[in-house]
């Protein structure tokens, strides 16, 4: 092993120790400004966090990538696009925060978000079955208690929180057997030699190929839970409709994009191509799995958010239609170059965290005007707040995926790498389910621009933070579907580099 | 003559112990007992990377076993906390009673 040194090992840590920081600084401004001043404690867990996701960027990892502090941590371009990302999703939400019924003038909100995203930075680059598990966790158990952070409501936030959490605990401990059997095969917890091991057919495994696959079974029903797909959704759309929205809109996007990376990373370095167990491969009977799971969650999703009256429970049915489409992604590592379904997923997930934020920003603001969240309620939005309802549509259309929105170039680059993988009915299939999505999206459109409201004259003000909010995604959403090379480049770069460990492991 | 235990018993065990909190997660309707089987759950995990350490004769597992008690005691903290949130709310935690969103 190379020797250690601190300067170099930093930057792979660095957004992690910048959140640290960040927490301890909101921590002590809680604990110790004037009650009339704790407000502004949002605007600097968002502005401090905005910051701390450009230290991913100005500290590139190496082209190839590289293995840090013991070989836990690996920084390559895949880990540093899904830092910023989850980075981005955090200082959002504190923003979107700052008005919400559920979560205003509290600054431990901001802290236990911090500690959530600094989970997330490490878990994209977990290179140790220790590292993910503890990085998972961290993700996971304060959005546990931010799901149940609204007191007055009579229960629903608790009971959302409640269901969260006995639900996510469960798919930890599946995931964490999965973990042990694995390190069980093989005698490692660090992943790279783990696989090397498998691969090689050194461990304790011989040629069994049954506790290969419950392994491989435990470890996918346990993401499963964390990125809410079906079979493994129940707890979806009571969790998104109970908890405060800017809860809900941080773990639809940034739980979800670490988990997607974690996911990525962990089935294409311990379950190459070349592991063939009996004759079996191992490849292909994932890869088989996650073309039912993502059929199943897309058409599940999307024909259960059809029949939804309240916005933010439509919301979550859509989000498992969403990670079912990126799934898609995912079963696209089969293709001779990986590289193109890593970098789908990771532009999908951009785009898909930048509308789903800018859709939540618009639910908190017409939620806190009118006390509603069903959908019918947002009739005549257009002449209350026309800004928002074209941020609202502009998030929908790229949802939907439909051009010039982000999400059109989203699907476009999945089921691109879904062909070039020979998965082609999964595309005819993801392409059909888009256009069942395209209904409910544009319903809501619909209601917005046409529909005659009882309050029309009311106009909804647009808060400086919210502003921002809408602002910055509404254009991040813009950008990505109209240019969308530049992030995509930076994708299969990253993906690149992820391919380089692939390789190392089957050259060795 | 080794009369130590093989590790294939420590496995089995582990497994045994593993479904019964399967079980109890998916049968249970009462919050704190649905809670106890997902900690049964970890432990058959931290029983089994504890066997697998020894097999191989090195510290990795154990070292796992650490950080999985840790992030056990975290789950606690919550869980409970939420617990007597929804017992505040209800008057019960019977998890057949959390159902005010449907649909």
């Amino acid at each position: 092993m190379a020797e250690f040194n601190f300067l170099q090992s930093l930057p792979s840590v660095a957004a992690a120790l910048g959140l640290t920081i960040l927490a301890a600084v909101i921590l002590l401004l809680d604990a110790y400004l004037p009650k009339d001043k704790r407000p502004q404690i949002a605007y600097v867990a968002a502005f401090g966090m905005l910051f701390v996701a450009f230290t991913p960027i100005i500290w590139s990892p190496p082209a190839e990538g590289q293995v840090f502090w013991g070989g836990m941590i690996r920084f390559d371009g895949v880990a540093q696009i899904f830092q910023v990302m989850v980075i981005l999703g955090g200082a959002l939400t504190a923003l979107m925060a700052i008005n919400d019924s559920g979560t205003k003038n509290r600054g431990e909100f901001h802290l236990i978000i911090i500690i959530s995203t600094l989970g997330g930075c490490l878990l994209v680059g977990a290179n140790d079955l220790v590292m993910l598990f503890v990085a998972l966790e961290t993700v996971s158990i304060p959005l546990y208690i931010l799901a149940a952070f609204r007191r007055q409501d009579g229960g629903r936030s608790a009971e959302s929180g409640l269901k969260y959490f006995l639900f996510g605990s469960f798919a930890s401990a599946i995931l964490l057997y999965g973990l042990s059997l694995l390190y069980g095969f093989t005698g490692h917890t660090n992943i790279p030699a783990l696989a090397q091991t498998l691969v090689s057919g050194g461990g304790a495994l011989g040629d069994n190929v049954v506790p290969m696959l419950a392994a491989l079974l435990l470890v996918i029903v346990g993401f499963g839970f964390k990125i809410s797909v079906a079979p493994f959704h129940f707890w979806t759309p009571d969790v998104y409709e109970g908890a405060p929205t800017p809860v809900t809109a941080f773990v639809s996007v940034a739980s979800k994009a670490a988990s997607f990376a974690v996911l990525l990373r962990f089935l294409l370095a311990v379950f190459p191509a070349d592991l063939v167990l009996e004759g079996q491969s191992i490849q292909a009977f994932w890869v088989n799995l996650l073309v039912v799971i993502s059929v199943v969650s897309m058409t599940l999703g999307n024909v259960l958010a059809l029949r939804q009256s309240n916005i933010k429970r439509m919301l979550a049915y859509s989000s498992i239609a969403q990670a079912g489409y990126a799934l898609v992604g995912i079963a696209a590592l089969q293709s001779a170059d990986p590289t193109l379904g890593v970098s789908s997923v990771a532009f999908y997930m951009f785009m898909y965290t930048f509308s789903n934020l800018l859709i939540f920003a618009g639910v908190v603001l017409f939620s806190e005007a009118t006390k509603s969240e069903n959908i019918r309620d947002l009739a005549g939005l257009q002449r209350r707040s026309p800004w928002l309802a074209l941020a609202m549509t502009i998030s929908l259309l790229s949802l939907a995926g439909f051009p010039p929105a982000a999400g059109f170039f989203g699907k476009f680059f999945l089921f691109q790498a879904a062909v070039e993988a020979n998965l082609v009915g999964l595309a005819i299939i993801g392409v059909l389910n888009s256009s069942v999505a395209l209904y409910y999206y544009l319903v809501v459109i619909k209601v917005m621009y046409v529909d005659k409201g009882v309050d029309e004259d009311q106009a909804i003000a647009i808060p400086r933070p919210y502003a921002w909010v809408l602002g910055i995604a509404s254009v991040v959403v813009l950008l990505l579907g109209v240019l969308p090379t530049q992030i995509i480049d930076w994708a299969r770069s990253g993906a690149e580099a992820m391919q380089h460990v692939a390789r190392l492991i089957n050259g060795l | 003559m080794n009369f130590a235990v093989p590790t294939e018993a420590f496995i089995m065990l582990s497994m045994v112990l593993f479904i019964l909190g399967a079980m109890g997660v998916l049968l249970r309707r009462n919050a704190i007992l649905i809670f106890m089987s997902v900690e049964l759950m970890l432990n058959a995990a931290n029983l089994a990377l504890v066997a697998f350490a020894r097999q191989w004769g090195q510290m990795n597992g154990q070292l796992f076993v650490f950080f999985v008690m840790t992030v056990a005691a975290a789950e606690v903290a919550v869980g409970l906390a939420l617990i007597v949130a929804i017992f505040r709310n209800k008057r019960s935690i019977n998890i057949d009673d959390l159902h005010q969103m449907e649909g």
